[in-house]
């Protein structure tokens, strides 16, 4: 049993890396990844969330939707309860951690629409978690999450200071960066 | 028209109202889809017993069992004439790349798998899909499984591996695995 | 005169100009997971703007009777609706697309391009013009999602929807099915529309020079 929890960890953050592998949470990763400091913050939020909204998702399936056969309602179930979370988050932060607020206010917003956390509550009703599995999973997800956005900021950090032809320059080369280090994350194929 | 103002009780009105309404739009989609949606996967399963069962008369969806000391497997006996002419195990591996893969596995009576098909996967598209090509699938025709070793060239065993899906395949191979030794018991008992 | 060149205006704006993948990065999650095959790109380009365009029409009409601080969470469940209602008639009627396509049908409801068309546009403009701007919006996400899964089936697989050109046992470049394919593929891909897009932008502003210097008359039309 323990050795299925470990086989869990290491496939949600690098086998099946949730960004480079599985194309979940694509806009922060591109978005917020051009300063390391910003990656850190928007990642510390979204462990944060994604770890909450993992629990919170699990219980209203396992104890609303799935008693009262209500499942095709999921999605909007599910997107209502990551959106309320989110401004929960926000609220609970400002009043009881003000500097952590400070760092991370800006970020809260943009989660709701990241599709890393709804991705996150969809996987973990697909590969039918118990709760343990679920909360592991989360937070294993959001690591891999960062290690992803971390190190493709630590990247484009140095990728700003290169000379990039007229075409390639901003986006294209962010991505052709990404698929590269995607390229890396393969080497973790057979881990788990 | 004038915009509503962001009072309290507007606010719990207007959201109350379109909650209401989506509710009422998804309840009404729910009930037009659901019968059909449950009819694919019914057509489906059918499709795969005809595919991995010698010709039957009987009807294996209808007579389909489940076993209390083995979980979540399906088994579908198949007749001619009455005469038990074979076995279909529907059968699944959670070690497959993206989420629950399903096969539907017969077998002959005396233990030789007659065939495997893919009822559910979610494999990438163009890469681990090529476990639903017949392609791949033809190897487990008539095979015994006493002698044949279910497990992917990759890891010695006798199964041909899909270039760049070992994952998919050890999935295939660990489904089929769980459907002989299955397949085994219920057989050992009778 | 000047609202055919608006309409004009807004249907390049769409394809091109604005193009959600090509200019503005945006949905980005879809079009790189789904787009292994021409087919699926093409599938989730029509699913995405079918909830697109309904939950634009239905933000344009509702605009004035949501309160300005409730108006996310409004538009949220309006377009998880349209989701779950395009996630249904699938399963129901596409089983095989809505199998391959998985997982990233509910994500269409957190696509950053469709909240973003309600918040930006729907709920400012009256509802001729949110059409408009859906349809031009979702053809352009459809164009880009199928543009890259044909080069990535191509590539990848040998085949162009479905259709193979290679012999079964050919050697085919598998990386661009694989995920990094689909980083590597989008990034050259766009640099190529951007820099075909930036050309034909240099080509008609010479020929406006032109136009300008013979007959300065013409002044004023742009």
């Amino acid at each position: 049993m323990a050795g299925d929890y470990v086989t869990i960890v290491i496939a949600a953050m690098l086998v099946n890396n949730l960004v480079l592998v599985q194309f979940l949470g694509i806009c922060p990763f591109l978005g917020v990844s051009s300063r390391l400091s910003t990656a850190i913050g928007m990642s510390a939020a979204v462990m944060f969330v994604m770890t909450i909204a993992g629990i919170a998702t699990y219980l209203i399936r396992q104890f609303l939707l799935m008693p009262l056969e209500l499942q095709f309602l999921q999605t909007v179930a599910f997107i209502l309860v990551i959106a309320s979370l989110v401004q929960l988050v926000e609220i609970v932060m400002k009043k009881v951690s003000p500097p952590l607020h400070q760092a991370l206010g800006v970020f809260l917003p943009l989660i709701t629409t990241n599709c890393a956390i709804m991705g996150v509550a969809l996987l973990i009703v697909q590969h039918q978690y118990d709760l343990a599995q679920t909360i592991l999973f989360a937070i294993a997800s959001a690591i891999g999450f960062t290690i992803a956005l971390v190190a493709f900021a630590g990247i484009r950090e140095r990728l700003a200071l290169m000379p990039v032809p007229k075409a390639m320059r901003g986006g294209p080369i962010a991505l052709v960066t990404a698929g590269l280090l995607a390229l890396a994350f393969m080497g973790f194929q057979g881990l788990a | 028209m004038a915009k509503m103002e962001s009072t309290f009780a507007n606010m719990v009105l207007v959201l109350t109202a379109i909650a209401l309404i989506s509710a009422l739009l998804l309840g009404f989609t729910h009930l037009q889809t659901a019968e059909r949606i449950a009819e694919n996967r019914a057509a489906r399963q059918r499709a795969a017993l005809e595919v991995v069962l010698p010709e039957f008369d009987n009807d294996p969806m209808e007579e389909a069992y489940e076993i209390e000391s083995i979980e979540r497997l399906l088994f579908h006996p198949a007749t001619f004439e009455d005469e038990p002419i074979g076995l279909a195990i529907r059968t699944y591996s959670r070690q497959a790349y993206g989420g629950e893969l399903q096969l539907m596995v017969g077998f002959s009576p005396d233990g030789i798998i007659t065939g495997v098909q893919v009822l559910q996967h979610s494999e990438t598209p163009g890469l681990g899909d090529a476990i639903t090509r017949d392609r791949f699938l033809k190897q487990f025709r008539d095979i015994d499984p006493r002698e044949f070793d279910l497990r992917a060239s990759v890891d010695n065993g006798d199964i041909d591996t899909i270039t760049a899906a070992t994952i998919s395949t050890r999935a295939v191979a660990d489904a089929i695995r769980r459907a002989v030794d299955a397949f085994e018991k219920v057989e050992g008992a009778q | 005169m000047a609202d055919g060149l608006s309409f004009k205006n807004e249907i390049t704006k769409g394809l091109f100009r604005e193009n959600p993948v090509f200019a503005m990065l945006l949905g980005m999650c879809p079009v790189l997971g789904v787009t292994s095959t021409a087919i699926n790109g093409i599938g989730m380009g029509v699913a995405s703007s079918a909830v697109l365009l309904s939950s634009n029409v239905v933000v344009a009409l509702i605009r004035d009777l949501i309160p300005e601080k409730v108006r996310i969470p409004a538009y949220i469940v309006v377009i998880a609706s349209f989701v779950t209602v395009v996630d249904l008639t699938m399963a129901a009627y596409l089983p095989e697309l809505h199998e391959s396509l998985g997982l990233f049908i509910p994500l269409i409801v957190v696509n950053c391009l469709i909240l973003g068309r309600a918040e930006a546009f729907a709920s400012r403009n009256i509802l001729a013009s949110s059409v408009i701007d859906a349809v031009t919006m979702g053809v352009g996400f459809t164009v880009a999602l199928a543009m890259l899964g044909a080069v990535r089936e191509v590539l990848g697989s040998g085949s162009l929807f479905g259709l193979a050109f290679v012999h079964e046992d050919a050697t085919t470049m598998l990386l661009f099915i694989m995920p990094p394919g689909a980083f590597i593929a989008l990034g050259f891909l766009i640099a190529g529309v951007n820099t075909g897009v930036r050309k034909a932008r240099a080509v008609a502003a010479a020929a406006r020079a032109r136009a300008v210097s013979a007959e300065p008359a013409a002044e004023g039309v742009r």
